[in-house]
């Protein structure tokens, strides 16, 4: 009786939280084009609903209502498995993500690795669909697009090591207390002004290299070669319509907010306010924490409507003689410098 | 540190309850158009898209080495970042031993990684 009822806790838990987190994806993805629209001079949606706020779920009507092609050359099963595992996996990566003090689903202490472990089976669903779909365009777009995103997952990976060696635990609350409780405004003997300690401060380098390599292993602007319209028309997507495609989307705007969630956990202090005073502290921590992820996000939206793409060879050149070196070199840095200073947790 | 099979089911059933929940989500939305969209299939519009005329040949063609290359090369290195990580949660118990024996670990991939990109391997014109 006990568990059942457990069950049903964790079951409800589970749906409110993938409820409110894709109502959020329905609105980031309005102020996504509000955004991008804005900095071309443009209106952007403001049909559907008042300033065009119902955007997003007449967009989800309409795929619904679309006619699903399956082409006749597909493997039908996996050409139907992968917008599914793209989804799934992107959203499963959430079951870990501390939105407030204790509010994971999930506490696990191998929080860091799970998303780091979900994040890379991403690339399935690409390469799955590229494949399966028995056709040319999403054939070369799916070995572009895996490339691009196993390319940055390494240097993402080094940069989660700098912090973890800042933090000594893989346990996502563990790394979000860690910048409450240590840091520069300690040391300076103010220890209320919070938004100093978060480790966006002390590894800045890491701050940029993790927000550019997120860009590109979610499939952001400048970094969106697999869609590259001019040349692959949709890379790995060409053949998908109605709900499908919409899965892909979906799955790709998940990931986007998974990765504004992590720079917010791992860089700008998870729920934490910015300054431990009141009126800050009244403010609930999962308020913090949807404030710094629009930010992470707004700054994402920002550097689609401003950056042109990047060509593919200086994709991977940036990804592999930049980005892997630097954050490699890093990882060497923050050792020695905890170990000589004697820092380490 | 060690666990009892309760606990560690404490742990990761929410876990998997969360991952079963999300499948569901994305497999009715997977679902819903084959159930209530009009569906008018016909040759033209099943096959494969090629800018207008029919494919030349199959689809699934030879491709450029170079991406078997960064395939092997992400294998490497993803695997260096997984030793990493236990290394960097006991990094406080290993002490100066625990970082130059490290150090001898990634200086030997380093010295992997510059043959990789004095051979070209990098390169993509």
């Amino acid at each position: 009786m006990d568990l059942l009822i457990n069950l049903a806790i964790i079951l409800g838990k589970s749906l409110l939280l993938l409820v409110a987190l894709l109502v959020m994806i329905a609105y980031l993805l309005y102020a996504d084009r509000k955004i991008w629209a804005a900095v071309q001079l443009r209106r952007g949606p403001n049909v559907v609903g008042p300033w065009g706020l119902l955007q997003s779920f007449a967009d989800l009507l309409k795929f619904v209502l679309k006619e699903p092609v399956i082409p006749a050359g597909a493997n039908k099963g996996l050409f139907l498995l992968a917008p599914l595992i793209t989804c799934t996996l992107a959203l499963s990566a959430w079951a870990v993500i501390p939105v407030s003090a204790g509010w994971a689903i999930a506490e696990i202490n191998v929080g860091i690795l799970y998303i780091f472990a979900i994040s890379s089976l991403g690339v399935y669903g690409v390469i799955i669909g590229g494949w399966a779909s028995n056709s040319k365009y999403p054939f070369l777009g799916a070995l572009r697009s895996a490339a691009q995103m196993v390319s940055y997952e390494v240097s993402i990976g080094f940069v989660i090591i700098t912090v973890l060696l800042c933090v000594g635990s893989l346990n996502l609350t563990a790394i979000v207390t860690a910048q409450e409780t240590r840091g520069l405004a300690h040391m300076i003997g103010l220890p209320w002004l919070t938004f100093l300690n978060w480790f966006w401060l002390p590894l800045f380098p890491m701050f940029v290299v993790f927000f550019i390599s997120a860009l590109a292993e979610t499939n952001r602007p400048p970094f969106d070669l697999p869609e590259a319209e001019s040349e692959l028309v949709a890379g790995y997507m060409v053949e998908y319509a109605s709900t499908p495609y919409l899965l892909f989307m979906l799955g790709e705007y998940v990931a986007i907010v998974t990765m504004c969630a992590l720079t917010t956990i791992l860089f700008l202090g998870g729920w934490t306010a910015p300054i431990a005073l009141p009126p800050f502290t009244w403010v609930p921590g999962v308020v913090w924490f949807v404030l710094k992820l629009c930010f992470v996000f707004f700054m994402f939206a920002m550097v689609k409507a401003f950056v042109p793409r990047y060509r593919y060879d200086q994709l991977m050149r940036l990804g592999w003689k930049v980005f892997l070196p630097i954050s490699l070199a890093c990882v060497v840095i923050v050792a020695a410098v905890l170990q000589v200073m004697g820092w380490v947790p | 540190m060690t666990q009892t099979l309760p606990n560690l089911l404490n742990d990761y059933l929410p876990l998997g309850i969360f991952i079963a929940v999300s499948g569901v989500i994305g497999l009715a939305l997977l679902i819903a158009p084959f159930a209530v969209a009009f569906k008018s299939p016909d040759p033209e519009k099943l096959s494969a898209y090629e800018c207008g005329f029919n494919a030349f040949d199959d689809a699934r063609m030879k491709f450029d080495v170079r991406f078997y290359l960064v395939a092997i090369l992400f294998i490497i290195f993803d695997l260096e970042v997984a030793f990493l990580f236990p290394w960097a949660v006991a990094y406080g118990d290993l002490g100066w031993a625990g970082f130059w024996s490290m150090m001898v670990f990634l200086g030997v991939l380093t010295i992997g990684f510059v043959y990789e990109w004095k051979k070209g391997a990098l390169e993509w014109d």
